[in-house]
């Protein structure tokens, strides 16, 4: 795939299977599984060297790992969508006795998950492990990770940053989805966090910035550009800049849709604004 | 009852270092990481001889535990080593869910537990992590009682896919299982046999659980005595057996009574055949500053605590 207009045809498909996922089950986080829709859209169709099929041990292709595991609806229908796993799995998320829990997780077997996460700030130091036993591997692979904003309020977060630095893990392009919002409320009511790009770049990583985070080409652009800083003895990270909810009108600029599920109406007006494209599962 | 001769004393955490510098001539996927207590883990020659496969981590045991659980992702058997306070508790949440609950293959390997750890005091001394470790989810939880069975282990932990607490001491202890043993996972050890009461123990408590049976015996009891290296899973089989003949146990070890080693074995014999129990462990306290010997001998988890605890579940049946 490589044609804009596939890659944004399928975010459609994957917002809507985002929407539809969640409300069935009346809970889940739609907001920032929107905001991240074309994120992950890219990475697992156009930016990542991946094979097909899948094993745990990854030799000899790219890896992700998501940290923020709440945003489990986009990574579960964009895993589908690659060929993980049966698309129409997506119909059991959340349900009893499904591959596909609340928050990702490798205890059922599901493909294309390699680690837990769920509860916030582990992600960052997995991906490192997982980057340094491709450098003993002598795989020169990329790892890459994903991390909301709010979750940089965890203090594991800043021992893995302070790590990655000094042991010189280039081999790994962690990404923040800077969207603001966490469940209290803004990330400057909840915690003011200052700058995150001076905060990378004083603990010693290269920071690319993509400020149209859910644009397909800016997305592709930048990624690239986090691409050519690899392998320079410094770790990289993106800082994204995305909008919660993004493709649905009343769910964006809010934090209110973080972690809650549309009723039948707010569902049928969210998928009114994202027709059909690939088939609903 | 059969004796048992110390060799010479030794630390049980040096038996971990040897095992581990072993593993590194032996096995190139085991890579070892540490949170800035290289010496204290006797982890020194596997860093030198492989210092590509070793990870300093710095204070950082959250971190350690990621990257740990990472590094199996790519066929790497990571070995995390400090002291056993900041390996549990420290880190419970980054345990439960990077390594047990996703299955991972990591070793965690934990020196200083218990009150033995001495004069640092009870923010040091952890006396819940068999407890911690026992309750995730497909975790084995292993303590040896003295250096030759702790590099044996070592090495066996290995072998074994799956998540592993590895939990070992700071003091010289008595040296007296063999040199060449082969550690089985699970598989308790029968140390003397007899037939008036059990005494199962594990970790330090073993030594001192043979000492006590050669005093029971000039007092005319004959007692069995077995080492629970392996407190997950449980031996429950050679436990049940055991009490068939004896009619009465006392569980001893290095750790509260809230969910160690003594609460399995009552499960275990609650559920199958109920007999009298006494418990040598801490008594729901915090451990102080001391010498190994005045801890062991002020919290009751020595051979005269271990004889008293057998004179009176005997009069128990």
């Amino acid at each position: 795939m490589s044609n804009i207009q596939q890659l944004n045809d399928l975010v459609t498909q994957v917002r809507r299977d985002i929407l539809r996922m969640v409300h069935k089950v009346n809970s889940g986080h739609p907001g920032g599984s929107l905001g991240c829709a074309e994120f992950f859209v890219a990475l697992f169709n156009e930016i990542m060297d991946i094979k097909e099929g899948f094993d745990m041990d990854g030799k000899e292709e790219d890896l992700f790992f998501l940290s923020n595991g709440h945003i489990s609806p986009v990574y579960y229908s964009v895993l589908a969508r690659r060929g993980y796993f049966p698309v129409d799995e997506l119909n059991t998320f959340r349900l009893i006795d499904s591959r596909l829990q609340g928050h990702p997780t490798t205890h059922e077997g599901l493909p294309g998950v390699r680690i837990a996460s769920g509860s916030l700030g582990q992600g960052m130091s997995v991906a490192l492990g997982a980057a340094q036993a491709k450098k003993l591997n002598g795989d020169s692979h990329l790892i890459y990770s994903l991390h909301g904003d709010g979750e940089l309020q965890e203090g594991q977060n800043w021992e893995a940053i302070m790590y990655a630095a000094a042991k010189k893990v280039d081999n790994l392009i962690s990404t923040i989805d800077l969207n603001g919002k966490q469940i209290d409320g803004s990330t400057d009511e909840v915690l003011p966090m200052g700058s995150i790009k001076q905060k990378f770049e004083a603990f010693g990583w290269d920071v690319a910035e993509i400020a149209k985070g859910n644009d397909m080409d800016a997305i592709l652009e930048g990624m690239a550009t986090a691409k050519s800083k690899t392998g320079k003895g410094k770790p990289v990270c993106v800082l994204l800049h995305t909008e919660m909810g993004n493709g649905v009108d009343f769910m964006m600029h809010t934090h209110a849709w973080h972690g809650k599920a549309p009723n039948d109406d707010q569902l049928a007006s969210a998928l009114s604004q994202n027709p059909e494209t690939l088939g609903d599962y | 009852m059969k004796k048992y001769t110390d060799s010479g004393k030794k630390d049980t955490r040096s038996g971990f270092g040897a095992g581990l510098t072993e593993l590194g001539k032996t096995n190139e996927n085991v890579v070892a990481l540490c949170a800035d207590l290289i010496g204290s883990l006797k982890m020194d020659d596997f860093k030198k001889n492989h210092p590509e496969r070793f990870f300093q981590v710095g204070i950082a045991e959250a971190n350690m535990m990621g990257i740990a659980a990472g590094l199996t992702i790519g066929g790497k058997i990571p070995f995390t080593g400090t002291f056993a306070n900041f390996s549990t508790g420290r880190v419970y949440d980054q345990i439960r869910q990077s390594i047990a609950y996703s299955d991972k293959n990591v070793k965690i390997c934990a020196s200083h537990a218990g009150v033995t750890l001495g004069e640092d005091g009870a923010t040091h001394q952890i006396l819940e992590d068999i407890g911690l470790m026992k309750m995730l989810p497909g975790m084995v939880v292993i303590n040896p009682c003295d250096y030759n069975q702790t590099k044996a282990a070592t090495l066996a932990i290995a072998e074994h896919h799956g998540p592993v607490y590895l939990r070992f001491g700071r003091p010289k202890v008595a040296n007296f299982t063999s040199e060449d043993q082969t550690f089985e996972i699970g598989k308790a050890v029968m140390l003397s046999e007899g037939t008036d009461v059990t005494i199962v123990a594990t970790g330090h408590l073993v030594w001192e659980a043979l000492q006590a049976a050669e005093q029971l015996e000039k007092q005319g009891i004959s007692a069995e005595v077995i080492n629970i290296h392996t407190i997950k899973p449980l031996d429950e089989a050679a436990i049940l057996a055991s009490v068939k003949k004896t009619g009465c146990i006392v569980t001893a070890e290095e750790h509260n009574y809230y969910g160690g080693l003594g609460e399995s074995v009552a499960r275990t014999l609650v559920q199958n055949n109920p007999v009298p129990q006494e418990f040598v462990a801490t008594q729901d306290t915090f451990g102080e500053s001391g010498t190994p010997d005045q801890l062991m001998a002020k919290y009751g988890l020595n051979a005269e605590a271990i004889v008293k605890a057998s004179q009176k579940v005997i009069k128990r049946k």
